[in-house]
């Protein structure tokens, strides 16, 4: 009988396990939880700050999931080692889990900088787990001014789930724009003032390079008071266990379209990886949910004896705020089509016979039909691009194509 | 399993199956208070030109990436139905942003809305096909989709 070992407890395990469970019924499976709780959606703290799910439905699977599904979770035990020779997880406990593969699955962590006197702050706070989110909450309440450290996709939903709780919001980051990492200056520029709208402040190409205590002295020179100070400059991926155990690892922990790292018998899934993006025909870390789940199907289809390639992984996402939409994907490069007002955008950008990327902020109907055409590469010459541009639209098709989408009679 | 099907042939684009979609998921018992005079929400809609034009609704596919793609665990697949628990939806658009064929929306509260086969409301069976005039709509065994 096969033992599985699971390392993490997030989106990844799940998808994981359900992949382990479409091709073996019986064997053994072991996940092993840093956190006390059963999988929750990681995306959901900002809504539960926001007061838009609570505990019981940010349950990412239903309670009963783990044993539906004959797994025994370990729960706040923490895996130090990896025994690929003897085929053993070592846990903080001194316990031994062998195994016959394993995924690792264990994330990313906050990457909290090395600023002068941030020791000296009492309320300081990351934004990643369930954990962080009720301490946050815990610790700010209508009176809280709270400064948050980095304007990425981090920062400010944290910023949206904490706005109707505290009195004031001010968010710095060194970049000269909100969401940088996904969006273009004009892009962010509207995202932003919707933002400003909503009551949030920016310090931007600024950043905090000493604290003292409630005071954050600015590198532009300004000087803030908070009550509360949330670091959300960025995330790294938990890679210590595969290195050390001599596997290859760049950014992330280096995989292949099936999940398999360098290492015989371990695959790795989630945030903690960098495998293809067919966007760019390399290697990148995509810690994004719907990756971790496919990634976690492979891994767990393969390591039962299966065959399950994911080779679809592309930066994608979808984000609000206060209501106004913008969804992103694949690269931002070769031609561009644009409609703008001064609320919305619409790019898509296209490159030999392709699209390959788009930044779409209130147009999004039927986005999914634009990311289909980069997942898929369809060349753009088999549909009426024309019409496409304008609106997402399964018309654009040929007729065949269309018919065979529909599943009706050619 | 069965799905619904439709043929370009045969739809006049008269929106009749929208109106349906949105009045059988309505709860309400009278169509005029459900649905005049307001904005419909409805969960199959018509696509094409003056010339050709056919109904689009979820094609509850074998593999459906919807549902790897919830960040709220809230789409789930049951009988070879693709439905939503709508109170686990926090209306992300993650689903919008990847279902190829359009048809994920949200729904006048702002979660996420999608075609169930009208299986969970009292219609019992799809209200666009059976509402469909020229019989432009159906519902039927037609073996797997090819996607």
């Amino acid at each position: 009988m096969n033992n599985y070992v699971i390392i993490g407890n997030g989106v990844a395990a799940v998808g994981c396990i359900e992949g382990i469970r479409s091709v073996d019924k019986e064997g053994k499976i072991t996940v092993v939880s840093e956190e006390k709780h059963h999988v929750y959606g990681r995306p959901l703290i900002s809504y539960y700050l926001e007061g838009k799910t609570d505990l019981e439905r940010m349950n990412y699977r239903p309670l009963g999931f783990y044993e539906e599904m004959g797994c025994e979770v370990l729960y706040g035990r923490k895996a130090i080692k990896i025994d690929n020779e003897s085929k053993n997880v070592v846990l903080d406990d001194g316990a031994n889990l062998p195994y016959t593969s394993v995924c690792v699955a264990t994330g990313s962590s906050p990457f909290v900088p090395p600023v002068e006197g941030l020791e000296t702050v009492e309320q300081k706070y990351t934004f990643m787990t369930l954990d962080d989110a009720l301490a946050l909450q815990k610790a700010v309440n209508s009176d809280s001014r709270v400064l948050i450290v980095g304007a990425g996709l981090i920062g400010l939903k944290c910023a949206e789930g904490i706005h109707g709780i505290v009195k004031s919001i001010t968010v710095c980051d060194l970049a000269d724009r909100v969401l940088s990492s996904i969006l273009d200056s004009e892009a962010a520029a509207i995202i932003q003032r919707h933002l400003e709208e909503n009551g949030i402040s920016f310090m931007l190409s600024d950043t905090a390079v000493r604290f003292d205590k409630n005071t954050a002295y600015m590198k532009s020179g300004r000087v803030t008071e908070f009550d509360a100070l949330v670091m959300a400059v960025g995330v790294r991926p938990n890679t210590s266990l595969v290195k050390d155990a001599g596997g290859e690892v760049n950014r992330g922990i280096l995989v292949n379209d099936r999940m398999e790292t360098s290492l015989p018998g371990v695959y790795s899934a989630g945030d903690c990886t960098e495998g293809n993006d067919i966007t760019i025909g390399g290697r990148r870390v995509l810690a994004l949910l719907p990756n971790a789940y496919m990634q976690g199907h492979a891994a767990g289809v393969n390591m039962a004896g299966g065959g399950e390639v994911f080779d679809k992984a592309m930066p994608m996402n979808s984000i609000g705020f206060f209501g106004l939409h913008a969804m992103t994907a694949g690269t931002y490069d070769g031609e561009m089509y644009e409609e703008k007002t001064d609320t919305s955008l619409k790019r898509l950008y296209t490159k030999d016979d392709r699209l390959i990327g788009f930044i779409l902020i209130g147009h999004h109907e039927r986005a999914g039909i634009y990311t289909s055409l980069i997942r898929e590469k369809t060349p753009l010459s088999s549909l009426n691009f024309e019409l496409l541009k304008k609106t997402a639209t399964t018309y654009a098709f040929s007729p065949k194509i269309r018919r065979k989408k529909f599943g009706s009679v050619v | 399993m069965k799905r619904i099907y439709v043929n370009e042939e045969w739809c006049l684009g008269c929106r009749l199956c929208e109106y349906n979609c949105a009045f059988a998921n309505s709860g309400k018992r009278d169509m005029v208070t459900a649905l005049k005079g307001k904005p419909i929400f409805p969960r199959i809609h018509i696509e094409g030109d003056d010339k050709i034009s056919y109904a689009v609704s979820c094609r509850h596919c074998t593999d459906p990436i919807c549902v790897k793609s919830c960040i709220a665990g809230a789409i789930y697949k049951s009988d070879g139905v693709v439905q939503i628990r709508k109170n686990k939806c926090v209306g992300c658009f993650t689903c919008v942003l990847v279902c190829p064929y359009g048809a994920l929306s949200p729904s006048e509260s702002g979660v996420m809305q999608k075609c169930e086969l009208c299986l969970t409301n009292s219609v019992g069976e799809p209200a666009c096909v059976k509402g469909c005039p020229n019989r432009a709509i159906v519902y039927e065994e037609r073996g797997a989709l090819n996607e």
